[in-house]
């Protein structure tokens, strides 16, 4: 793998002005998209993209009106991982040097129908960097919930009522079981911290095989919040610790964020529609969760 | 011509051909009774007698993803499934035929499940006619060898741009050894030349496909792949001869008829039951009965005017059918069945359901067929569809 300190730093001031997926048809304040313009700016013209059934391909390719301005497929929604291998071996196999192939894909097309074949991926070290960008739900059919999708959360197949309080089930931890696989290089991330993912999109573009990234990328219409104020709760998801920044390469975990304190989980669940019914007891019950985790990174990753 | 036979069962004889068609990418995950070629063709890549990636996919599924993938970049690409995977690879199945990429695949035809059964029957490729794939079904390793190489020239045709799937009987083709004649790599390398799509990405040209379309194009777009199944005919005609020319072997294009000349009563099927079709057809011939086959080669595109012209000539068409479509009757029963409704004329039909999970078909009951159309014949009839050779009382 390339020496971190080889790789030249990208950052808004030199980063290119030109823009590889414009024009398309997303929510206002949509941060998927805002993963996906920062990272192609970032992995640059010579850029495979592959996309299975999901918000950024619903948004992005419409006959013949295409989003894309680098090379760019919708994948069959199971399939991301496999088709992107597929590129890339068959590029390689035409003699093609100097390219990158990546995936994005959203929480449900990573964590639950997308996984075999990522895990496939991985096992092969397909020279492929996938990032999923997790807005919590299956927001392109309507919001229905996701392996990924927290406790408490109000989706329209978790409704929460008098019987049940929405989403009992806590996010799968997606990022464990990428690294469980021994991957060259995975990392969490948040468009709430747009450098930190540009640096770890830019390190992940220097990995010879297989690397992931997890960005947790809001979404106004699924969650309930302000279009102008997704950066900031993404922001916030990680302030208040139930987003983590971290990595994992060379066999090692890294935190990379580790706050002194946590700013307030009421605070931030309550900003958002899609968690205003949970009670007291349901919020106590994240922030447990959130602490049970926190004392294991902080144990064993630092 | 100098003669390279060797002695290789037909799963041995697909990869062969695949190796002499020079795949720049081949995904598969192992399935009986397909799994033999997978094996040689992963030992051709270790050898270094393959140059190719090898992708060890962990599923049917990432297997036609994966070789979409690479087809998209302009790859030439192999995958091999059978039966349950092949169903598995369903959805793949419909996205690379509207993608248009040109992917050639061996099918071992395997009966699908439940019950299990890891036997011949043709139910698998028969239920996915609908995919928008090349179908094309073989008798022998030799024919199972020239197909793929073929398969390559008329899925990547400019006018065709279609995956083709090459279809051999689970077991008795697969698992059976013959001496099959392997072609020079020269003379493919002439026959069939290095891939070269428009329809692809590339740096120099960056494209955005497998693309979403709104009602207003989405029929011209399944306007066009149909357009591109029928232009497949004649490519599939001038490719045989192109091929008979360089190799010597000639198939015959959509169809084989045999001694049909003069035929009154014909049989029609597909595959390796040809073989035991073929001797029944002898002897009854030599008992003066004027019998004949139609081997049907190409299921997609249907030969529909090879099944009309042989209906104006012949008295009675029975189908033998490996599958059956649940609630109706034989698959491709129905197709042969709308072929001939198409013509003027009362031709005496009747299908032959059986060979199902592996059972073997053996040349007393093909002799029955034929003697059932001749009596239907006689007796003018209305067309029958029965299950032969039943071990059950039927439902009366």
């Amino acid at each position: 793998m390339t020496k971190v300190l080889d790789i030249p730093k990208v950052n808004a001031k030199n980063m290119t002005e030109k823009e590889f997926f414009y024009g398309h048809k997303a929510c206002a304040g949509c941060g998927g998209s805002i993963a996906v313009r920062l990272a192609l700016k970032v992995l640059g013209e010579r850029t495979y993209s592959a996309l299975p059934a999901g918000c950024m391909s619903a948004v992005g390719f419409i006959y013949p009106q295409m989003a894309f301005n680098s090379n760019a497929i919708i994948t069959t929604f199971p399939g991301s991982a496999s088709m992107a291998a597929g590129i890339a071996a068959g590029a390689k196999a035409l003699g093609q040097k100097d390219f990158k192939t990546v995936v994005f894909a959203g929480d449900g097309g990573t964590a639950d129908i997308g996984f075999q074949a990522l895990s496939g991926m991985i096992d092969r070290n397909d020279d492929v960097l996938y990032i999923c960008y997790d807005n919590e739900a299956y927001m392109n059919t309507g919001i229905q919930k996701s392996g990924l999708t927290p406790y408490g959360t109000k989706t329209t197949t978790t409704p929460a009522g008098q019987n049940i309080p929405g989403t009992v089930t806590h996010k799968k931890n997606l990022f464990e079981i990428i690294a469980a696989h021994d991957i060259a290089y995975a990392a969490t991330a948040s468009i709430g911290y747009p450098q930190d993912f540009i640096n770890k999109v830019n390190k992940a573009k220097h990995v010879k095989g297989a690397s992931f990234i997890h960005v947790y990328a809001s979404c106004p219409t699924g969650w309930g919040t302000p279009t102008e104020t997704s950066v900031e709760i993404a922001k916030d998801a990680v302030d208040c610790g139930l987003i983590f920044l971290a990595e994992y390469e060379d066999g090692e975990y890294k935190l990379n964020r580790n706050p002194k304190e946590f700013k307030s989980v009421e605070e931030y669940l309550k900003k958002q529609g899609r968690f205003k019914h949970m009670s007291d007891a349901d919020i106590q019950c994240v922030i447990e969760n959130r602490d049970k985790k926190w004392e294991r990174m902080r144990k064993n990753w630092l | 011509m100098k003669s390279n036979k060797i002695f290789i069962s037909g799963d041995e004889a697909v990869a062969q051909g695949v190796k002499l068609s020079r795949p720049h990418v081949v995904a598969a995950y192992p399935i009986t009774p397909q799994t033999i070629t997978v094996e040689r063709l992963s030992e051709m890549v270790e050898a270094g007698e393959m140059v190719a990636e090898y992708m060890h996919v962990e599923s049917e599924h990432s297997a036609i993803s994966a070789t979409m993938g690479a087809s998209a970049v302009g790859a030439r690409t192999f995958t091999a499934s059978s039966s349950q995977g092949l169903l598995y690879m369903a959805e793949g199945l419909h996205y690379c035929s509207g993608g248009r990429w040109p992917v050639v695949m061996m099918n071992a035809n395997r009966s699908v499940a439940l019950p299990w059964s890891i036997y011949g029957d043709q139910r698998d490729s028969l239920s996915l006619l609908d995919s928008g794939w090349i179908q094309v079904y073989v008798e022998d390793a030799q024919e199972a060898l020239d197909m793929i190489i073929q398969a390559y020239k008329i899925a990547e045709h400019k006018d065709v741009l279609t995956p083709m799937m090459v279809n051999l009987d689970g077991f008795i083709l697969t698992h059976t050894y013959e001496l099959v004649e392997i072609p020079e790599q020269e003379m493919v390398d002439e026959f069939l030349p290095p891939f070269e799509t428009p329809n692809k990405m590339s740096f120099e040209n960056p494209k955005n496909l497998g693309f979403s379309s709104r009602p207003d194009d989405n029929t011209e777009f399944k306007y066009q792949q149909n357009e591109a199944m029928f232009n497949a005919i004649d490519v599939i005609h001038k490719t045989d001869e192109d091929f008979a020319a360089m190799f010597g072997r000639k198939y015959h294009g959509m169809v084989e008829e045999y001694m049909c000349e003069d035929a009154e009563v014909v049989l029609v099927a597909l595959g390796s039951v040809c073989g035991t079709v073929r001797v029944v057809v002898d002897k009854l011939r030599a008992e003066g009965k004027k019998v004949g086959l139609l081997k049907i080669r190409y299921m997609r595109p249907f030969p529909v005017q090879e099944v009309k012209d042989l209906a104006r000539r012949v008295k009675a068409m029975g189908v033998i059918d490996k599958d059956i479509s649940f609630g109706y009757e034989g698959t491709v029963y129905t197709n042969v069945n709308s072929a001939i409704s198409q013509i003027d004329k009362y031709v005496y039909k009747s299908n032959f359901v059986g060979g199902l999970g592996g059972r073997d078909i053996t040349k007393a009951e093909i002799e029955d067929m034929y003697n059932k159309l001749y009596a239907g014949l006689e007796n003018k009839s209305e067309e029958t569809v029965e299950f032969f050779s039943l071990n059950v009382e039927g439902n009366d």
